[in-house]
C-alpha cells in the first residue's frame, strides 16, 4: 500500500504531462507517419485509395513493399520541381517586402507612448487572429475589375480602361504581404520594446550619429525578431493555398495549390502524400532555425 | 523613452494600418450596399443580412461551426493549460523537448501539411479500428491539436510571470500540492484561460484548410461554404455573411484581450500590495 502512494507521488507529475504529450504526438506528430508510410505505397482502385505496404503471405511471411516510385514521379514530372522552386521565391520575396513594411511599424509602435502602444498594438493584433479567407476576399474587393480600386481610378480620369490586378502574380504578393504583415510586426516589436535604450544614449553620447547607432545597435539587437518574424511568414507563406487559388492565376502554381489538386482533384494519395514528405524535408532547416531563437527568446 | 518618432516612420506605420484595414472597411461598406452589383452604391440596405437567415446551408454551417468551436476551445484549453504547468513547473523530465517541439511546431507548419497528414491518420484509424468517422469528431480533433499550441504558449507566458509565494505559503500550511495550486495560482491565471479559451474558439471558427481535409461528405463548416461561394465569384450575401464573422472574431479578441490586461492590472497590484 505505502508503496502504491510512493509509486503515485514520484510519477505524479506524468497526469500533467501525459494528456497533452499523448494527444499531440497521435495526432500531430505520429501522422507524419502515416504520410510517410502512404508516400510509400502504390495507388489502388479500394477504399482507401492506396495498398498496404506491410502484407502477410500464405505461408505467415510478412512483406515489407516499398514503392519509390512517388518520389521518382517527383522528380520526372516538373510540376512539382517548378512549383517547389516558385513558392519558394514568392515566399521569400514577400518576406522581403513585409520585413521592410514590417519593420519601421514595429519600431515606431515601440517609440510611441504606453497608452498609444496599446492601441496600435490592438490594431495589429485584430487580423492577426481573422481568417485569411475572409480577409483574401475582402482584398478581392478592392482590386476585382469591378472593385472600389478600379471604380476609383476611371471616376478620376487616371486610367481609361480598368486594371487587371486579380488573377496576376502581384496579386498573390499582395495577397500574401497583407495577410502575413501582422505575423511579422508582432514579435519584431517583442524585441524591440525590450532593448534597452541607454545603449543609443551611450552611443550618441559617444558621438556616433543615430543611424550608425541604429546599424551596430538596434539592428543586431532586434535579430532575434527579425527571424522569427520573417520565419512566421516564410515558412506557412510558402504553403500558402486560399492565397494563389482565389487572387493567382494558372501560372501562380504554388505548392499548396498542387497538393490540393493532386488530393482532391486526382486523388492520387499517394503521390500527394510523397509531396508532403518532399515538402516538409525542405522545411526542416526554417523551421529548426525557428525553434532555436524562439525558445532562447521565451529563455531571455 | 520619449522621444519624437521620425515623420516617416509615423507615415510608414499609418501607411501599414491602412494596409489592414482598408480591405475590411470596403467589405463592410458594401455588405450595406443595396444593389448587387459591387460597383454601384445603390443605398443604404441591411436586406443581405435578413437574406441569410433564410439560407438553410448558411445556417447549418454555422451551427456545426459553433459546435466545433466550444468543444474545441473547451478540450485545447484543458490539454494547453496541462502542457504549460509541464512546461513551467517541472523543468526536466524526459520527452520536455518533444513537448515543446510539438507545442511550437504547430504554429508555423503550413496548414495544408497538417491536414494532409492528419486525414492520413483518420482514414488509417477507420480502416484498422473502425472509429472516427469523417465529420464533426475529425475536425474537432485535428483543431484541438494545433488550439492547444496556442493555448499553451498563452497560459505559459502568464504562469512564468505568476507569484509562487502564496502557493508555497498554502504548501507550508498544509494544502496538498493540487489544492495548493487551485486555490492560489488558479485563479491568477483564470483571465489567462478565459482569454486563450476565446482565441482558440476564433481559430477553430476560421479555418478553413485543415477542416476541408479532415471533414467528410455533409459537415461543411462555414469556411468551407464561403469558400466554395467566393470561387464561383462575388455574392452579396457572403459579404454580409463575412462581415458578421469579423465581428465575432473582433469582440473575442476584444475581450480576450482586456482579460489580459486585467489579470495583468492585478498582478501589478498584487505586487505593489506585497511590498508595504
Amino acid at each position: 500500500m505505502n508503496f502504491t502512494v510512493d509509486w503515485l507521488k514520484r510519477h505524479s507529475k506524468w497526469l500533467i504531462i501525459l494528456p497533452p504529450l499523448v494527444y499531440l504526438l497521435v495526432f500531430f506528430l505520429i501522422p507524419f507517419a502515416f504520410a510517410l508510410k502512404i508516400s510509400l505505397a502504390d495507388t489502388a482502385v479500394r477504399v482507401p485509395p492506396f495498398t498496404d505496404i506491410l502484407s502477410v503471405s500464405p505461408d505467415s511471411h510478412i512483406h515489407l513493399t516499398l514503392n519509390l516510385g512517388n518520389f521518382k514521379y517527383l522528380f520526372t514530372d516538373e510540376v512539382y520541381g517548378l512549383s517547389y522552386l516558385y513558392s519558394i521565391k514568392t515566399a521569400f520575396f514577400s518576406t522581403v517586402i513585409c520585413l521592410a513594411l514590417g519593420y519601421p511599424m514595429a519600431y515606431a509602435i515601440a517609440r510611441t507612448s504606453k497608452s498609444t502602444q496599446s492601441i496600435l498594438l490592438l490594431l495589429i493584433i485584430l487580423p492577426f487572429w481573422t481568417s485569411f479567407l475572409l480577409r483574401v476576399y475582402a482584398l478581392e474587393g478592392i482590386i476585382r475589375e469591378s472593385g472600389l480600386l478600379n471604380t476609383a481610378l476611371l471616376w478620376l480620369g487616371v486610367i481609361h480602361q480598368p486594371l487587371q490586378i486579380m488573377r496576376t502574380t502581384f496579386a498573390v504578393y499582395l495577397g500574401i504581404i497583407y495577410s502575413y504583415l501582422p505575423f511579422m510586426v508582432l514579435p519584431l516589436f517583442a524585441t524591440l520594446e525590450k532593448m534597452d535604450h541607454s545603449l543609443l544614449e551611450a552611443a550618441g553620447d559617444l558621438g556616433s550619429p543615430p543611424w550608425r547607432a541604429f546599424i551596430d545597435i538596434t539592428v543586431p539587437l532586434s535579430m532575434p525578431g527579425v527571424i522569427a518574424g520573417s520565419m512566421l511568414v516564410f515558412i506557412p507563406a510558402i504553403g500558402e493555398f486560399v492565397i494563389p487559388t482565389l487572387l493567382g492565376g494558372p501560372d501562380n502554381l504554388m505548392i499548396g495549390r498542387v497538393l490540393w489538386d493532386e488530393f482532391f482533384g486526382n486523388r492520387d494519395w499517394p503521390v500527394a502524400s510523397a509531396v508532403a514528405i518532399a515538402f516538409l524535408v525542405l522545411l526542416v532547416g526554417p523551421i529548426a532555425i525557428y525553434q532555436h531563437y524562439n525558445t532562447k527568446q521565451l529563455e531571455a | 523613452m520619449q522621444e519624437r518618432v521620425p515623420p516617416l516612420l509615423i507615415s510608414i506605420l499609418c501607411v501599414g494600418i491602412a494596409i489592414l484595414y482598408v480591405p475590411i472597411l470596403v467589405l463592410i461598406g458594401y455588405s450595406f450596399n443595396a444593389s448587387a452589383l459591387v460597383s454601384v452604391w445603390g443605398g443604404f440596405s441591411t436586406s443581405w443580412y435578413g437574406q441569410l437567415l433564410h439560407n438553410d446551408q448558411i445556417l447549418d454551417a454555422a451551427w456545426l461551426s459553433l459546435k466545433i468551436g466550444v468543444v474545441v476551445s473547451t478540450g485545447s484549453v484543458i490539454l494547453g493549460t496541462l502542457a504549460a504547468i509541464a512546461l513551467v513547473r517541472f523543468k526536466v523530465f524526459r520527452t520536455r523537448l518533444l513537448l515543446t517541439g510539438m507545442v511550437n511546431a504547430p504554429l508555423v507548419m503550413p496548414e495544408i501539411i497538417t491536414g494532409i497528414t492528419q486525414l492520413l491518420l483518420f482514414v488509417s484509424m477507420l480502416h484498422l479500428f473502425g472509429w472516427p468517422h469523417r465529420g464533426f469528431t475529425t475536425i474537432v480533433i485535428a483543431h484541438i491539436a494545433f488550439c492547444t499550441a496556442y493555448v499553451t504558449i498563452t497560459v505559459q507566458s502568464r504562469l512564468q510571470s505568476a507569484d509562487r509565494s502564496l502557493e508555497e505559503a498554502a504548501m507550508d500550511l498544509g494544502s496538498g500540492p493540487v489544492r495548493a495550486f487551485v486555490d492560489t495560482t488558479l485563479p491568477g491565471i483564470a483571465p489567462a484561460l478565459a482569454s486563450s479559451w476565446l482565441l482558440s474558439f476564433t481559430l477553430s471558427l476560421d479555418d478553413l484548410v485543415i477542416s476541408s481535409f479532415v471533414s467528410g461528405p455533409g459537415a461543411s463548416t462555414l469556411p468551407m461554404v464561403i469558400f466554395s461561394k467566393v470561387k464561383l465569384g462575388v455574392s452579396p450575401d457572403v459579404n454580409a455573411l463575412a462581415c458578421l464573422i469579423i465581428c465575432a472574431v473582433g469582440v473575442c479578441v476584444l475581450l480576450a484581450g482586456y482579460l489580459m490586461r486585467r489579470s495583468e492590472h492585478r498582478r501589478v497590484l498584487d505586487a505593489q500590495m506585497a511590498e508595504h
